[in-house]
Parts: C-alpha cells; sequence; structure tokens
C-alpha cells in the first residue's frame, strides 16, 4: 500500500501556541483512520496541518506528489460553519466542492454538472437537485456536504466530527457510504463518537499534544479513560472488544 | 411644446435611473441580504453622508467625497471589528453616527450657499444630473461583470465563506472588492433614493424575490425585475401627485412586498386544501 503523506517531528499551533508536538504520522491509500483524544488536543490542528492552513513550526509535511497534493484533499467541516438557510440549493453546495482545485475563478462545465447530479443520485437524494437546503432534514444535510467533499475526486477525505450533526436515522446510511469512499480515498475521521464508527475504522491515532497510532481498529472504554479522552462508551449485552497495548 | 420636450426628457431620465438602480440594487442587495449584511450597509450609508458634507465644504463633488467616506466606513468596520476587537455592531454604530455628524458639521460650516440638505437625505430626481445617471450606468456594467465572472466564487463565499477559505487565499480580496462596490453602489443611489431611503431599495427587491425562489441567480434576476417595477411605478406616481420621488418609490416597493407575500400565503392556503 502506497504511502500518501507522512509527518516527520512535526511540530504545529497558533503563534506562540504549541499545540502538537513532534508528530510522527503516516496515511496510506486505503486507510480509514479515526483521529480522537480530548477537546484542545490538536485534532483539529492535525486537519489544519493537513489542509495546509497551518505552517508547521518545526518538521514538515510531505506528500507523495504522485498520489496526493494539496488539491486532491477533500473536506467535511463541522455543520456550524455553513448557514443551512442561506438561499442556496442542493446541486451548487455539491459544486462547491470545486473549489479544492484552488482556481481563481469558479466555473461550472457541463461535466460538473452532470457529475454533482451523479453524486446526489449516489447519496440517496435524487430529484432534490433544485432543493434548497433549508428543506433537508438533518440526515440528507450531512449527506450533501459530504457530497461537497467528495465532488473533486479527493485522494484523502478529511471528516471533522461527522457524528455532531448525524441523525441516528441516518448515522447507519452515511457510515456505510464512508465504508463505500473508503475503497476510492484514504478517510481521516476526527471524532469522539467511538461507539458507532468504529466498526469501519481500521486504525486509530490518539491525539493529544503528542500522536500514538494504533494499527488495531478496536479500542475498549478503560483505554480512552486512561488517555483522558472524554468519552464514554455506553451499551447493552456483549459487545466484542480489542484490548491496545498502552502507549509506551 | 416646450413642456413638451422636458416631460420626456424627465420621463427618459427617470426610467433610465430606475433601470440603473434596479440593476446595480438587485446585485449588490442580494449580496447583502442573503449574507444578513443590511446593517452594515446601514452604516455605510449613513457614515458616507460624511463625504458629502466635506465635498460641499471643501468644494469638490459631493458624490466623490461619499464615496470615498463609504469605502472607507466598510473597511473600517472591518478593522475596528477585527483587529481591534470591538463587537460589528457597535462598530457600526459609532461609525453610522460619526459619519452623519461630520456631514451635518461641514454642511453647517459651508459659507455662503447652503446645499439642498433635504434631497440627500431622501432623495430627489429633480438634481439628478446626466453625470449621476452615466455614472450609474457605467455602476450597472461594473457590476454584471463582476457578478457573472465570479458568480460561484461570490456564491460559494457567501454562503459558507470558511469552507472558500480552507482552498481559496484570495477569499479576503473578494470580501474588500465586493463591499467596497457594494459601498459605491449605495452611494451612487444615494441620488435617487436619499441616505434615508437608499438601504430598502437594496432590500426590499431580494426579499420580495426571496418568496418566490431560493435560487440565487434567480433572486438577482427577480430583485432586478421587482426593483425596476417599483421604481418605475413610483417615480410616475411621484411624477403624477407631486410628491417626493424617493419616499414614493420605497413607499410602492414595501406595498409590492406585502401584496407578493399576501398572494404566496393565499396559494399555500389553497394548495392545503
Amino acid at each position: 500500500m502506497a504511502n500518501l503523506l507522512e509527518m516527520n517531528l512535526l511540530s504545529a499551533g497558533y503563534d506562540e501556541n504549541i499545540i502538537l508536538h513532534d508528530i510522527n504520522f503516516k496515511v496510506n491509500e486505503n486507510d480509514f483512520i479515526g483521529v480522537i483524544g480530548p477537546n484542545g488536543g490538536g485534532k483539529t490542528t492535525l486537519l489544519k496541518v493537513i489542509l495546509g492552513l497551518i505552517k508547521p513550526v518545526k518538521g514538515r509535511i510531505i506528500f507523495n506528489d504522485k498520489l496526493l497534493n494539496e488539491n486532491s484533499i477533500g473536506y467535511l467541516p463541522q455543520i456550524s460553519t455553513g448557514d443551512v438557510n442561506f438561499p442556496v440549493t442542493v446541486i451548487d453546495v455539491i459544486l462547491s466542492g470545486m473549489m479544492i482545485h484552488k482556481k481563481i475563478i469558479s466555473r461550472m462545465s457541463p461535466d460538473d454538472k452532470k457529475r454533482a447530479k451523479e453524486i446526489i443520485d449516489d447519496l440517496g437524494l435524487s430529484g432534490n437537485y433544485n432543493a434548497p437546503l433549508n428543506e433537508l432534514s438533518g440526515g440528507q444535510l450531512q449527506r450533501v456536504f459530504l457530497g461537497r467533499a467528495i465532488f473533486g475526486n479527493p485522494k484523502l477525505l478529511l471528516l471533522d466530527e461527522p457524528g455532531n450533526f448525524v441523525d441516528s436515522t441516518f448515522e447507519n446510511d452515511f457510515y456505510e457510504k464512508l465504508k463505500d469512499l473508503n475503497k476510492r480515498m484514504a478517510i481521516l475521521m476526527v471524532s469522539h463518537d467511538l461507539g458507532i464508527i468504529s466498526s469501519h475504522i481500521k486504525s486509530y491515532a490518539c491525539v493529544n499534544k503528542t500522536l500514538h497510532y494504533h494499527p488495531s481498529s478496536e479500542i475498549t472504554n478503560e483505554q480512552l479513560l486512561a488517555y483522558g479522552c472524554p468519552i464514554q462508551l455506553i451499551t447493552h449485552g456483549v459487545v466484542p472488544h480489542t484490548v491496545l497495548k498502552t502507549h509506551s | 411644446m416646450e413642456g413638451t420636450i422636458f416631460q420626456y426628457d424627465f420621463i427618459v431620465k427617470g426610467l433610465l435611473g430606475a433601470l440603473f438602480a434596479s440593476i446595480t440594487a438587485g446585485l449588490a442587495g442580494t449580496y447583502i441580504v442573503t449574507r444578513k449584511m443590511v446593517f452594515l450597509s446601514g452604516g455605510i450609508t449613513h457614515a458616507s453622508f460624511g463625504g458629502i458634507g466635506i465635498g460641499y465644504f471643501a468644494g469638490i463633488n459631493p458624490v466623490f467625497g461619499a464615496a470615498v467616506f463609504g469605502i472607507l466606513a466598510a473597511l473600517g468596520v472591518e478593522y475596528l471589528s477585527v483587529r481591534q476587537k470591538i463587537r460589528e455592531d457597535s462598530a457600526i454604530g459609532i461609525l453610522w453616527a460619526f459619519g452623519m455628524a461630520v456631514g451635518i458639521i461641514f454642511i453647517y460650516l459651508t459659507p455662503g450657499y447652503t446645499p439642498n440638505l433635504m434631497s440627500y437625505l431622501f432623495g430627489s430626481i429633480l438634481t439628478v444630473t446626466n453625470a449621476d445617471i452615466i455614472a450609474l450606468g457605467i455602476m450597472s456594467l461594473i457590476l454584471i461583470l463582476y457578478f457573472s465572472i465570479f458568480y460561484r466564487t461570490i456564491l460559494y463565499m457567501s454562503f459558507d465563506e470558511s469552507f472558500a477559505r480552507t482552498y481559496s487565499s484570495y477569499i479576503d480580496v473578494f470580501k474588500y472588492v465586493t463591499t467596497s462596490l457594494i459601498a459605491l453602489t449605495i452611494v451612487l443611489n444615494i441620488r435617487m433614493a436619499g441616505v434615508v431611503l437608499v438601504l430598502s431599495l437594496l432590500t426590499i427587491p431580494p426579499n420580495i424575490a426571496l418568496i418566490f425562489t431560493r435560487v440565487y441567480s434567480r433572486i438577482i434576476l427577480w430583485s432586478v425585475a421587482v426593483g425596476f417595477a417599483g421604481t418605475a411605478t413610483g417615480y410616475i406616481l411621484a411624477y403624477f401627485a407631486g410628491i417626493p420621488v424617493g419616499a414614493t418609490i420605497i413607499f410602492t416597493l414595501v406595498i409590492l412586498w406585502v401584496i407578493v407575500k399576501l398572494i404566496y400565503l393565499a396559494g399555500k392556503n389553497l394548495i392545503k386544501n
């Protein structure tokens, strides 16, 4: 499996406030990595470093130019950033994913329109091309924003706490969709919503100032509490689980 | 005969003015209404009055002074709220009143000739010159070009600035350029509707359009059409009734808004039953 990007002893933060310290981290093709950790621990900072919004103060991030560059990273931010009451249609939101290519003038070609419609159909929103955003349910909205993130055919998809606005009816569909997308792109998902997502995630990165990578996909409550993650798993009956090794 | 020519000229000037006002206000208005920038635009409008006053005092074109003040106010609000951490609405409130104060002081200090203050506050088509109409025409052309070329960037930035910022390092440039164009649009339209009334020229048409469409490009087109219908009707009414033009236009637009809203609600009830 080819390497998409690599960070070596990277430190990053805002001004004087260094949040991430000496990070070593690799993302490979077809990875599905859950990024977990306490608030303020640097999860979003990690995404911003990958998106090029924050320059590292030390170390660097190396992209595998053949497979990945700054124009092939899809991003699903937390829902709070978009105004859902803004008069915009589903197809225009999907099309706004064209900004990934970083052109000064964004133009829509007939091919773009066709692709946007395919994505809308594929996300189970057929017939809603021109539906205004404020007429959609929470689950539909989330799929539209996912559509925007994948419109530019990214090789790496970054998701920032998609569980925040998921509505439980669509939860399963949404994560199934991610599993499907994972065949075409690597996924890095920031989350504190472990109980639901862990079955699709292949590996974990625990971020709290530093980064610990767990190649295995299961993680237990004890592990998380020991790590200081503000997470609680609540479940009925027997849940299959695996205990990871403690951080060295 | 002379009266007919005067009438003809008056009507052509009025209708051309109405057309250009509707185009500029429709484009700029859609931007400010959808981005919830109406209060900021009010600040720009009133701050520009300071430029009008200084223009009179210094003997330069008041519209030019207003343009400078309008753009400075727009950038000033951004500076005060982002760099100096003053709440944006407070920054707007301060510059709003400051511009009006400067305007009144300098008009008071202007020796001899007292300009027609009322025409700047409430608009007067009688004082609109051919140069004003031409300036509005050029502004229409600039805005049409700007919105056609950058339509998608403007739409994406307006809808989700933070997402747009993730991928484009030009968002700040777009924001400043667009806001400056809005300031210019407002200032040029002050001649038509006046400082006090111009804002409704920008805000009422998009709000009428929003009743029946939520597609951004259609909001723009409908705003221009509705704006022209309201402005032209108001202008003709004002002419025949001999009442102030700016106020009549705004009055007509609000009545139009109420009628469209009522028809829409009635239609919705009809479908329900």
